[in-house]
């Protein structure tokens, strides 16, 4: 297996019927890397991080995820990914818990019954973004920042390696922004990539490492990038990040 | 319970009570999806399913359950690609469907009005002893699929993005609700007709989500609820000489106005339980102005 990038995106066009969206991106991140996509509204950012998971097709260019072609990529265990909100799709009632539990499917597959691991999985995650008293509660009665928080929850649930975040942070209120903050700071402590689109940082300005600003459908700014060979994508690499907050037992190790 | 020791009662019952667990099972994803009235698009579209059927001589289920699948999945195609608006697709489906149906009904040597009215709201006394076996059969198919694919199929109707980014097989999955759909719809129409086949799907996940807090419990009590009124709309029908969809149909929406009912009056006495201390132990709170 060679050395690689978590996200390799070179050369990627996206279009929506004639008008360009992006135009000519490259980015890369590498393990262990929290990178921010920040822009304006309409720039481009979002449709990055959807086309770098496969939601939105290039139109030209080439995008990989862990080394591997996305179009071969099958290990999508290894992604956990947060949406913006709750998806449309709600008109029956559902327990957080329930929600949470969806994060398991991509590591354990649609015909076999969640088990003791799976359980597990979805408390510790649960515990992670402090929901752990909630976890019966219908979502619709959760305030807006607790359902970006079960949303979260949902991604860690799986284990992943790579959390891909759409404003995790729009419109919701501080508590919530902290808890999040937390979460991710054990995540990232325990070896783990993120990859945000943000509008504005707030309290996760500490944890990014790098920010890549996105202008009218190009990358207008971005951190040095560095090289796959580096120190974090050694096999053996410990990653030890000198991060107060140890991550909780159980969640973030895949 | 006298009208039970003929054997047709004893298939209709059977019947009913099949589908009455297996509709409201396959009902919860289209109601969450909010995609409620497609069981009747499908519905109406298994009419044309019968028509070729008894043109052609042939079993109108199986041509109804071949018609109605080929109908489904063309929708389920239309919606993912979202070029259509689901509304005028809806449109074009029921009409064409029903037009269709009542058309080719008319050409076969077996029309009658009454033919036609035992498929578009049911009859107790046509359930055969072959219908029985494929009811009971797919049935049990359905429901298995529904039960056990939930975890799966509750991702993907609740958030279909985040389905996808899980490296499900949304299509896959999507294709086998809209063909569960259409087998449902079909082994329904011999008790439940065609144009109300959908309520079973819709109106005891509607009645038992006014009470519940989670999906599996939907679930769970939606099966009841269908289990329930399937049972007693038979017997009723029976005793009363009634369409048995009809009366099925009309003692779920009953369950679902009982429930309303039940659910408003106890919060309104929980609240006021919750009130009552609190208004007689309040004590004017220690106010300083500053000055």
């Amino acid at each position: 297996m060679t050395l690689s990038n978590v996200v390799d995106v070179t050369h990627g066009v996206v279009a929506y019927g004639d008008r360009p969206v992006l135009r000519d991106v490259s980015l890369c991140v590498a393990a262990g890397e929290v990178v921010a996509i920040l822009g304006a509204n309409g720039s481009g950012k979002s449709t990055l991080i959807r086309a770098i998971l496969g939601l939105i097709p290039l139109r030209s260019g080439e995008i990989s995820l862990f080394g591997t072609p996305q179009r071969r990529f099958r290990q999508w265990h290894r992604i956990g990914y947060v949406p913006q909100r709750v998806g449309a799709g709600s008109g029956v009632p559902a327990t957080v818990r329930e929600v949470v539990a969806s994060g398991r499917l991509a590591r354990r597959g649609v015909l076999r019954l969640p088990g003791a691991a799976d359980r597990a999985a979805v408390s510790a995650a649960l515990d992670a973004v402090g929901l752990a008293d909630r976890a019966n509660d219908p979502v619709s009665t959760l305030s807006g920042g607790q359902q970006q928080r079960t949303l979260i929850a949902r991604a860690l649930a799986g284990g992943p390696e790579l959390l891909v975040l759409d404003e995790p942070t729009a419109g919701v209120d501080a508590a919530s922004q902290e808890a999040f903050a937390e979460a991710l700071r054990g995540f990232v402590a325990a070896g783990g990539t993120a990859l945000l689109v943000a509008h504005e940082l707030g309290p996760l300005q500490p944890l990014v490492g790098r920010a890549v600003v996105v202008h009218d459908g190009q990358i207008a700014h971005d951190g040095a990038c560095p090289p796959p060979a580096g120190h974090h994508a050694l096999p053996g690499h410990d990653h030890v990040h000198p991060h107060e907050h140890p991550a909780p037992h159980g969640v973030f190790q895949s | 319970m006298s009208m039970f020791q003929y054997d047709f009662m004893i298939r209709a019952l059977i019947g009913a009570l099949v589908i009455g667990l297996s509709a409201p099972a396959l009902g919860i994803y289209l109601v969450q999806r909010r995609m409620s009235l497609i069981g009747d698009g499908i519905g109406h579209v298994a009419l044309t399913g019968v028509g070729v059927g008894l043109l052609l001589d042939r079993s109108p289920v199986l041509t109804a359950v071949i018609v109605a699948i080929i109908g489904a999945v063309a929708i389920e195609l239309l919606r993912e690609r979202g070029r259509t608006s689901g509304d005028q697709a809806l449109a074009l489906l029921f009409y064409g469907g029903i037009a269709g149906g009542v058309m080719l009904v008319g050409l076969s040597s077996n029309r009658s009005n009454a033919n036609l009215m035992a498929y578009l709201f049911g009859s107790l006394t046509t359930t055969s002893r072959d219908d029985l076996i494929v009811i009971v059969v797919l049935g049990a198919a359905v429901l298995a699929a529904m039960l056990l694919l939930r975890p799966a199929l509750f991702a993907i109707c609740h958030d279909e993005e985040y389905a996808r980014v899980s490296g499900l097989p949304v299509r896959t999955l999507n294709v086998l609700i809209a063909v569960t759909a259409a087998v449902t719809v079909t082994i329904a129409m011999r008790t439940v007709g065609l144009l109300l086949v959908s309520a079973l799907m819709v109106v005891p996940v509607a009645a038992a989500q006014q009470v519940t807090r989670g999906f599996r419990g939907t679930m769970t009590l939606a099966m009841a609820i269908g289990v329930l009124s399937a049972g007693t709309g038979v017997w009723l029908a029976g005793e009363a000489n009634t369409a048995a969809g009809a009366t099925i149909v009309v003692l779920a929406i009953g369950g679902f106005v009982a429930i309303a009912i039940g659910a408003a009056t106890w919060r309104l006495l929980r609240r006021r339980v919750q009130a009552f201390p609190q208004t007689a132990d309040v004590e004017p709170p220690d106010v300083v102005l500053e000055r």
